[in-house]
């Protein structure tokens, strides 16, 4: 009994603290870089993607490949904000205009990503086995590749939260979430500012990708979608524009659905559908936002 | 002689070409071949598609990206309905209760998303298609037990037609509203919202009353197009190109008026058809890089290159008008 | 029965008060005015009777009905119509069609097509706008955009015009037109509220000022008494005295 209450719980807390990555990075997307990037999912992928062949192909393992693969994804958010979304709020005659141009740009995005890797990779499933030994804990067995991802999702997580939360950068950062406007009026420099936290969004989530890759089996160009669609909710969730928000909201969507999964796992996405829906007709704003 | 007199107006030059354009299509299947029959009727699809996203999303400002899900919703109803076993319901009414179904979907849908900041919306929207593929997918296997659904066939004549029904039922939809109350509150709810409702718009109710009218000829189309996938499983039905596909169409031809989307349409499914065997990623890559450019450079489309064309050409031609009124004028 | 009446009107922010414990009045046929600095709360007030923010606490009242809870389309159909501080007008579509809007929608008894562009004709010409019917907003000056609003709001058939800072932006000859329009716009039976930071426009034509300070109103009378209200002088008017305008 306490067996599976325990692989509950640290299934749970794997996936929810990989959720929470991914729905802070996406977090810090719309809510500083006022960018609701739909292709977010897109850059999981890459960096699951990225990771395997760094693994099977250059024997890099996948702990240390971050330092490669998570630069590169951060240089190529970096560089994306700079080059298209800067370029769209310069254009754009209203924030409306802006919230729904950026949309479109990123649908756009989505599709060029995704087919880029299809070309690459191919669109067959690419799995590989790291630490795949089993260890006992608590008279259960659980695989060692998933307790280090867990250990990696939560440190880096909690990490970020406390930065967000503590640190005089990170409470700027919070602050130009809330109100980029105001943020640049006192002496924000938004130039640097927003596409740092987009390319940091897309490091968050090339992380995410490459914990997933080192779990679970079948990476494909594909996987993005349903990933970004989860981060959207748990971003509704922790409410739109609190990063905080987002961490809490991933780690209860994450044990959610690891007890919805033990009792039926097909189930999981309905539930976090129902649990979407329901928030949108009570509570919109989510935990932690704002009125 | 007054030679200008034979220069026909604008409009009269409209109706008369609508009206060879009409009698072409109308008999276009009694001289073509099957392929070109075919390939029309995905034409008259992808406008239906574009068209009716451009008629909610181009006047209010709201990105619906939920196209595929209403598409897939009509593409559902006809798998459960057309059955190659035995068809429950004749193909006219199973297009009805598809159309129906995609209504009452898109009319709960923005009940719960409209009455929220457009963003809200945007999320649920996206997130619809993956949602509905995800649990009918569940349904399918643990209700009905059923894999994937195979569907009475129906000639590409009889599909030619009944899209060329729908493409027409449309356009004229798309035409009225623009010129009625609704389309001017939703001008105006695209305008500024805020000043909308409080010049006295109930602006929830006009944006959900849109939003299903659209969705109905999202649905029709589905439920129309689904013989012609013969083998409809849940991935297939509800797919997120197919909120793609017309949005970059629409955004091409220019969301902001009726003929627009049908030149983007026109365009782009001819392309894609041609393009799908031989290049079907390489493709999807091109029109991605094409939409974002278009946002960038061009956000009316072609169709706001128009006005520009006109200014341009206008000038031999109305010099030569306006002769003929003086002339006019000087003898009565 | 006073046409507008506002009982303890609150609105907090978080722990701020924006407008609070306001208890004020507007009868039939006046011209009144609030004055007070920047953030004192005056729009504010009118966002919470217009219905664009919902109430902390208190009761606003307009014809002896209370406007609490309504939603800002059916506060215009019941007569009460505004402009904005910073102009929100369709800026993509013609002058006409902005106006029109306010015919179509606001009035309250609902027009037919042609009634509505009778209407929308007839309050573009009130304001002088006639000539530029089909001019896109956008392209206009701010005094004919603002003009526009006017119209636009005129164009609902409303009893009470709320003016959100009309005159802000304008040179001195506009400032004497907006004046002009606004007692014409008296003349034609509609109650007026404005919100101004132009003294001169106070001055010239409300009968009754209430002045606003952190949320509070601090005074009220003719704009003779409150100029030599010697709060309202140190708090506002003084620094304008002495600035010489």
């Amino acid at each position: 009994m306490t067996g599976t209450i325990l692989r509950i719980v640290v299934s749970g807390l794997l996936n929810g603290s990989i959720y929470a990555l991914v729905a802070m990075g996406l977090s810090l997307q719309y809510g500083v870089a006022q960018v609701l990037n739909i292709a977010h999912g897109e850059f999981i992928m890459l960096g699951a993607l990225t990771t395997w062949t760094l693994y099977t192909g250059f024997g890099i393992n996948p702990l240390l490949s971050v330092a490669i693969s998570g630069p590169l994804l951060f240089v190529i958010g970096f560089v994306l904000h700079r080059t298209l979304f800067t370029s769209l709020k310069n254009r754009s005659p209203s924030p409306a205009a802006l919230e729904g141009n950026s949309l479109l740009v990123s649908f756009g995005l989505m599709f060029i990503i995704q087919n880029i890797a299809i070309l690459r990779w191919s669109a067959l499933g690419k799995s590989y086995k790291y630490l795949d030994t089993a260890v006992w804990v608590a008279g259960t067995a659980f695989r060692v590749n998933r307790l280090v991802a867990l250990a990696v999702a939560i440190g880096v997580g909690v990490t970020f939260y406390l930065f967000l939360t503590r640190s005089r950068p990170g409470k700027a950062i919070r602050a130009a979430a809330g109100d980029p406007a105001t943020a640049g009026l006192m002496g924000v420099n938004i130039n640097r500012v927003l596409p740092l936290c987009f390319g940091l969004g897309a490091f968050l989530a090339g992380l995410a990708g490459l914990l997933i890759s080192m779990c679970y089996t079948g990476s494909t160009p594909f996987m993005g979608l349903s990933n970004t669609v989860i981060a959207l909710i748990v971003v509704v969730l922790g409410g739109l524009g609190s990063i905080p928000g987002s961490f809490i909201g991933g780690l209860i969507l994450g044990l959610i659905g690891s007890i919805v999964s033990n009792w039926d796992t097909a189930l999981v996405v309905v539930a976090f559908y129902a649990i979407f829906m329901i928030l949108l007709l009570i509570r919109p704003v989510g935990i932690f936002g704002k009125k | 002689m007054d030679i200008t007199r034979f220069i026909p107006t604008n409009r009269k030059l409209l109706l008369v070409g609508l009206l060879i354009l009409i009698i072409f299509l109308t008999t276009f299947p009694l001289y073509s071949k099957e392929y070109y029959i075919r390939l029309m009727a995905i034409i008259f699809m992808y406008i239906v598609l574009a068209v009716s996203w451009a008629m909610f999303s181009g006047p209010t400002g709201y990105m619906s990206l939920a196209p595929a899900a209403f598409f897939g919703v009509g593409v559902y109803t006809a798998a459960l309905l057309y059955q190659l076993k035995g068809p429950l319901l004749p193909l006219p009414a199973i297009i009805v209760v598809g159309s129906l179904a995609s209504f009452t979907l898109a009319f709960l849908t923005g009940l719960v998303t409209l009455r929220l900041k457009g963003i809200y919306f945007a999320i649920f929207s996206f997130g619809l298609v993956v949602f509905l593929k995800e649990l009918i997918n569940y349904l399918e296997i643990h209700v009905s037990k059923v894999g994937g659904r195979h569907i009475s066939y129906v000639s590409n004549t009889t599909v030619f037609y009944i899209l060329l029904g729908i493409c027409v039922a449309t356009l004229l939809t798309a035409y009225f509203i623009r010129r009625s109350r609704l389309g001017l509150a939703m001008q105006s709810i695209g305008g500024n919202e805020e000043a909308a409702a409080h010049m006295g718009v109930n602006t929830t109710r006009v944006k959900i009353l849109t939003f299903a009218i659209s969705a109905v000829f999202m649905g029709a189309a589905g439920a129309t197009t689904a013989p012609r996938l013969v083998y409809i499983d849940p991935g297939l039905a509800f797919n997120v190109t197919y909120s793609f596909i017309p949005i970059l169409m629409a955004v091409f031809g220019g969301m902001g008026t009726l003929y627009g989307p049908v030149i983007g349409a026109a365009v782009f499914a001819y392309t894609e058809i041609r393009l799908r065997q031989q290049y079907p990623y390489y493709y999807m890559l091109t029109w991605g890089i094409i939409l974002i450019i278009i946002i960038f450079f061009l956000p009316a489309g072609l169709a706001g290159l128009i006005p520009k064309l006109r200014d341009r050409l206008g000038g031999p031609i109305s010099k030569l008008r306006k002769g003929g009124e003086a002339e006019e004028h000087a003898h009565t | 029965m006073h046409i507008l009446e506002g009982q303890g009107v609150t609105k907090l922010f978080g722990g701020l008060a924006a407008v609070s414990n306001v208890d004020f009045h507007v009868d039939q046929g006046e011209i009144v005015g609030q004055i007070g600095p920047n953030g004192a709360g005056k729009t504010t007030l009118f966002n919470l009777i217009s219905a664009a923010l919902p109430f902390s606490s208190g009761e606003i009242r307009f014809k002896g009905q209370k406007l609490n809870g309504l939603k800002p389309n059916q506060i215009c159909q019941k007569g009460v119509a505004r402009t904005f501080q910073q102009t929100k007008i369709f800026a993509d579509m013609p002058v006409f069609q902005n106006v029109l809007v306010g015919a179509s929608f606001g009035t309250p008894n609902r027009l037919s097509q042609a009634d509505a562009a009778r209407e929308a004709s007839q309050k573009l010409e009130f304001v002088g706008l006639s000539a530029m019917s089909a001019t896109l907003v956008k392209d206009l000056t701010l005094v004919n955009q603002k003009r526009v609003e006017v119209a636009r709001a005129l164009a609902t058939k409303p009893e009470l015009l709320l003016l959100d800072e009309l005159m802000a932006g304008l040179n001195p000859t506009e400032v004497s037109e907006a004046m002009e329009l606004v007692r014409k716009i008296r003349d034609e039976g509609i109650t007026i509220f404005m919100v101004e930071h132009v003294m001169k426009a106070i001055m010239g034509i409300c009968g009754r000022v209430m002045v606003l300070h952190h949320g509070e109103k601090i005074a009220e009378g003719t704009p003779q008494e409150i100029s030599c209200n010697k709060q309202v002088i140190e708090i506002y008017l003084g620094e304008e005295a002495h600035a010489g305008s």
